[in-house]
Parts: C-alpha cells; sequence; structure tokens
C-alpha cells in the first residue's frame, strides 16, 4: 500500500477532490498547512510598515491506495492541481506498512 | 460649575452621553483588533477596566475636581461634589446630565492610552496608573480647559470637545508610557501585524458613530452650534480618511482598509478642538491635513524606535495638535461667539493663544506621566515576564484565549463548582469516618 501526500493551492482543492471522486477514490483526508517553495510569500503593509509573509497557506491532501494505483492516481491529482504558476505544489508518495479500520478491524487492502 | 439645561437640551446632552460611553468598547475592538491574536483579550479588558475605575472615581470625586469651584485655576475643589453630595438635590436637570457627560470623557482618554502599551504590562499596574493618571492628571487638565475658572479656558483657548484635554493630553501620556515600559520583545525584527482587521474597521465604524456626540454634545444644548459640530465631524473625519488613504495609495501602492480606520480616527481627533469654530469648507480643510500628517506620523515610532504600539502618538497626539493649532489660523468670526483665526484678518493671537493652551497641557502630561510611570516601575514593574509575553498575555493575565478554533477539545477535568455536592466530598468525609 502507498501514501499519496499532495500539497496544493487551496483554490485547487475542489478540482482534486472532483478528480480523484470522478476517479472511484472514496476518501482522503486535507490538512491546512503552510509553506513555501520556489515561489516564497508576498508583502503586506500595515500602516507603512512592510512584512514579508514568509508561509503561504496551502492544503495537503493525503489519500491511501493499492500499490498498482499509485501512479495513476498521481497523475489524476497533477491535472487536477496543476494551474502552470510557481506555488503549485508537490506530490509524493511512500509505503506503507499497516493501515487498519478502526470500525471494523479489518487490515490491509481492505481497509483501504 | 453646574449645567442648567431646558429638557431637550437635557435629552440631547444624556443621548449624547450614551454615544460618547459606546465610544469606548469601541475603542476596545479598535485597539483588538490591531495587536495579534495572543493579546486581543488584554488589549480589549484594558479598555473595559478604565469604564470601571474612571467610572467609580468619577463619581466619587472626578467630577468635583473636574467642576468644582476652582482653586486658583488649577483644580476644582474635590471635597465640594464629593459623592455628588449635593446634585441628587438640584432641580435643574443639567445638574446631573453634565455628570454624565463627563464622565464618558474621563473614561476614554485612559483608555486611549493603553494603545501605546499592547501585549506587555501586567494588568495590576495598569489598574494603579488609571487611579493615579486619571486623579493627578485627567481630571486636573479637565479642569483647566472647561473647568469655571480654569486657567487655559480663562486665557481664551478654544478646546470644544477635548483636543487638548483628551487627545493631546493622553498622546502625550502614551509616548511616556511607551518609553518607560519599552518595547515588545521582537519590535522592529518580528511581525506584529494586526489580527482581525474586521474588528479594526466595526471599532473605527462604533468611534465614528460616538464621536457626533463626543463633538455635537459638547455644545451642551440642542443647537445651531450642535448641528454645525455634527457637520463638521462629517466632513472632517470623512476628509482625513481620503488623505490618509491617498498617501499611502502613492507611498505604499495600497489604499488599505487599516489606512482608512487610521484615517477616520485621526480625522474625528482633528475635528475635536474645532467642531464648534470653523465652518465646514474649514472642517474639511482641517481634517485633510490631520488624515495626511497622521499617516507620516505614524512611521515616528520606528525612526526613533519606541513602540508605541498602536500608535496613540502618532494619531492622537499629533491629530491633537493640529486640531488645535489650525483652530488659530481657520476660526471663523461668521459663528456666534467665536474667535478670529488668521485666515479671517484675526492676526496671530488664537494662534498664539492655541499654541500656549496645547503645549501647556503637552508638557504638564509628559512630566506627570513620567514621575507616575517611574514610581510604578520601581513599586509594581510593568512587564510580564518575557515567557508570559511570549507565549501571550491573554493567558497569562486573564487565563482566557480570545479564539477557539481548535476543533480539539480540553482534557475534561472535574470543574469547581460553587455548591459542593456528596461526589466532592473527599472518600474519608463520606463514609463518615
Amino acid at each position: 500500500m502507498k501514501l499519496v501526500t499532495a500539497i496544493i493551492q487551496p483554490e485547487q482543492l475542489e478540482n482534486v477532490q472532483k478528480a480523484l471522486v470522478r476517479h472511484g477514490v472514496a476518501g482522503m483526508t486535507i490538512t491546512e498547512v503552510s509553506g513555501y517553495g520556489r515561489q516564497r510569500g508576498h508583502v503586506e503593509v500595515y500602516r507603512g510598515a512592510e512584512y514579508t509573509i514568509d508561509f503561504i497557506a496551502k492544503v495537503k491532501v493525503e489519500v491511501l491506495v493499492d500499490d498498482a494505483e499509485a501512479e495513476t492516481l498521481v497523475g489524476v491529482i497533477l491535472q487536477g492541481a496543476r494551474t502552470g504558476s510557481v506555488g503549485d505544489g508537490k506530490i509524493w508518495v511512500v509505503d506503507v506498512g499497516i493501515v487498519v479500520r478502526v470500525r471494523t478491524g479489518e487490515s490491509g487492502s481492505g481497509a483501504i | 460649575m453646574i449645567l442648567e439645561l431646558n429638557s431637550g437640551d437635557t435629552a440631547w446632552v444624556l443621548t449624547s452621553a450614551s454615544l460618547v460611553l459606546l465610544m469606548t468598547p469601541g475603542l476596545a475592538l479598535f485597539y483588538g483588533g490591531m495587536v495579534r491574536a495572543k493579546g486581543v483579550l488584554n488589549m480589549i479588558m484594558m479598555s473595559f477596566l478604565s469604564m470601571g475605575i474612571v467610572g467609580v472615581l468619577w463619581v466619587l470625586y472626578g467630577y468635583s475636581m473636574s467642576s468644582g469651584t476652582s482653586i486658583g485655576g488649577l483644580i476644582g475643589n474635590p471635597l465640594e461634589y464629593l459623592g455628588l453630595a449635593g446634585l441628587v438635590t438640584d432641580p435643574d436637570p443639567g445638574a446631573l446630565a453634565g455628570v454624565a457627560f463627563g464622565s464618558t470623557f474621563a473614561i476614554i482618554t485612559v483608555a486611549l492610552i493603553s494603545g501605546a502599551i499592547a501585549d506587555r504590562v501586567k494588568f495590576s499596574t495598569w489598574a494603579v496608573f488609571s487611579v493615579i493618571w486619571a486623579t493627578l492628571v485627567y481630571f486636573p487638565v479637565a479642569h483647566w480647559v472647561w473647568g469655571d475658572g480654569g486657567w487655559i479656558g480663562s486665557l481664551g483657548v478654544i478646546d470644544f470637545a477635548g483636543g487638548t484635554a483628551i487627545h493631546i493630553n493622553a498622546g502625550a501620556a502614551a509616548l511616556v508610557l511607551a518609553i518607560v515600559v519599552g518595547p515588545r520583545i521582537g519590535f522592529g525584527t518580528r511581525p506584529m501585524r494586526p489580527h482581525n482587521m474586521t474588528l479594526v474597521m466595526l471599532g473605527a465604524a462604533l468611534l465614528w458613530f460616538g464621536w457626533f456626540g463626543f463633538n455635537a454634545g459638547s455644545a451642551f444644548a440642542a443647537d445651531a452650534i450642535a448641528a454645525l459640530a455634527w457637520v463638521n465631524t462629517l466632513v472632517a473625519t470623512a476628509a482625513a480618511m481620503l488623505g490618509w488613504l491617498v498617501v499611502e495609495k502613492l507611498r505604499d501602492g495600497h489604499a488599505t482598509s487599516l489606512g482608512a480606520a487610521s484615517g477616520i480616527v485621526a480625522g474625528l481627533v482633528g475635528i475635536t478642538p474645532a467642531a464648534g469654530s470653523l465652518n465646514p469648507v474649514g472642517s474639511l480643510l482641517l481634517g485633510l491635513v490631520a488624515g495626511v500628517a497622521c499617516a507620516y506620523a505614524v512611521g515616528l515610532k520606528y525612526k526613533f524606535n519606541y513602540d508605541d504600539s498602536l500608535d496613540v502618538v502618532g494619531v492622537h497626539l499629533v491629530g491633537g495638535l493640529v486640531g488645535t493649532l489650525l483652530i488659530g489660523l481657520l476660526a471663523d468670526p461668521a459663528i456666534p461667539d467665536n474667535a478670529t483665526g488668521l485666515f479671517y484678518g484675526g492676526g496671530f493671537g488664537q494662534l498664539g493663544l492655541q499654541a500656549l493652551g496645547a503645549f501647556s497641557a503637552m508638557a504638564y502630561s509628559l512630566v506627570a506621566t513620567l514621575l507616575i510611570a517611574l514610581a510604578l516601575k520601581a513599586i509594581m514593574g510593568w512587564r510580564v515576564s518575557a515567557a508570559d509575553e511570549l507565549g501571550g498575555i491573554d493567558l497569562a493575565e486573564h487565563s482566557e484565549a480570545g479564539y477557539d478554533l481548535s476543533p480539539v477539545y480540553y482534557s475534561s477535568k472535574v470543574q469547581r463548582t460553587l455548591v459542593l455536592t456528596k461526589d466532592d466530598l473527599p472518600e474519608t468525609a463520606k463514609t463518615g469516618a
């Protein structure tokens, strides 16, 4: 099993969610996060005083999938999240050892 | 001085007093939105505490010190109306209506100062400061300016609703406190941006609304001067907001909401002393000057490195000086019982008087506040610990948080209750041992 994690623009969340659901993904977890990559931050001005806001609001999307599904899913997220401008985010995939469904206690692929 | 009012005037003065009292919670929101989220409650509470402390002092002896029979033009006899003695039986409704109106001015003057010392001051020291400062600085200066026989008012200095007694006075005190208390940890290096601009805008709106009572009520009558003050309060404030926004757009590239709110307050402060002495076009000019001047003045603290956190100096001291001095130029002799400003051929006389009044009150406030602040620093200390300041003063001083946005619940401990039940008793007591 794999954990697909995507950091995306908050405005793209709706697109990504739609794309994943259309692809048949049953569930996902999202988290509001802050960070920056090459995009860096932005500047705000209060009473003439400038503040550089380094960390920009992003959304982290996490989806658990079977090994065979992982690469397709990365493509699906990529399509939903891409705007072509800096700050579009990152996607990565890691191996997951154990997955358990809390309600039933079943584990492995059946728990996804 | 006891007012003599007919029923219509009394109705207006009591209405105005209620409007002005609303300004202090308005100020609390204006200030509260400008600090970081971890200090919003303390910021708001400093203003609210002023309603408690100064409200009590005013009834006990503050009114008497401000409005009692003058002792040498310096102070009203504090014993004359101690506890408002004698006023209850006064058949004229103006007696207690005057007490009501004056109380709200005293309250907001003390509250204004708190903006200079955001996020870092012991609530107890602020409380003691409020008592001493109101007693030794505000009540006497209010007497100088408005009391029957008060020395500044007797000279012919015009301060319609409090440019000198309130804004210059509070602004000077704020400058002293910002310096004595010292900057917040990280001032000038760490970001300290406003956490809730919508609160700031709501506060500015309430201030503007209440300020119509502040200025138009200061006519102490439901008459033409009150109406003039109302219109002047509208147009000066509008012009000041535009002035501030234009400065921002040209200097910083963006017209900001904080700039609009700040411009509103700068205009209100500027027109306060002048609302009964200028025609509306003069008020428009005054507002514009106040808005532009204050938009630049708020940058001074970075240049001179004092942490006047919410710009009490830049807005209230500078705005108060602009308004008080411009009366000397713009006072319209067509208004009954008015002075004649320089621009209307009145010469420099009134301007000189305005400067004398303004700088005398400022000098007294600077010196007296410095002595009070240093004494409190030695006896009580001003600052909370560095850890408390960094962790947030709300939690440290009030044991509360302004916002509870987390979906993660607190661990449930046994709540302290006022009524003991059998379950609260220790095990040994239950068994009757």
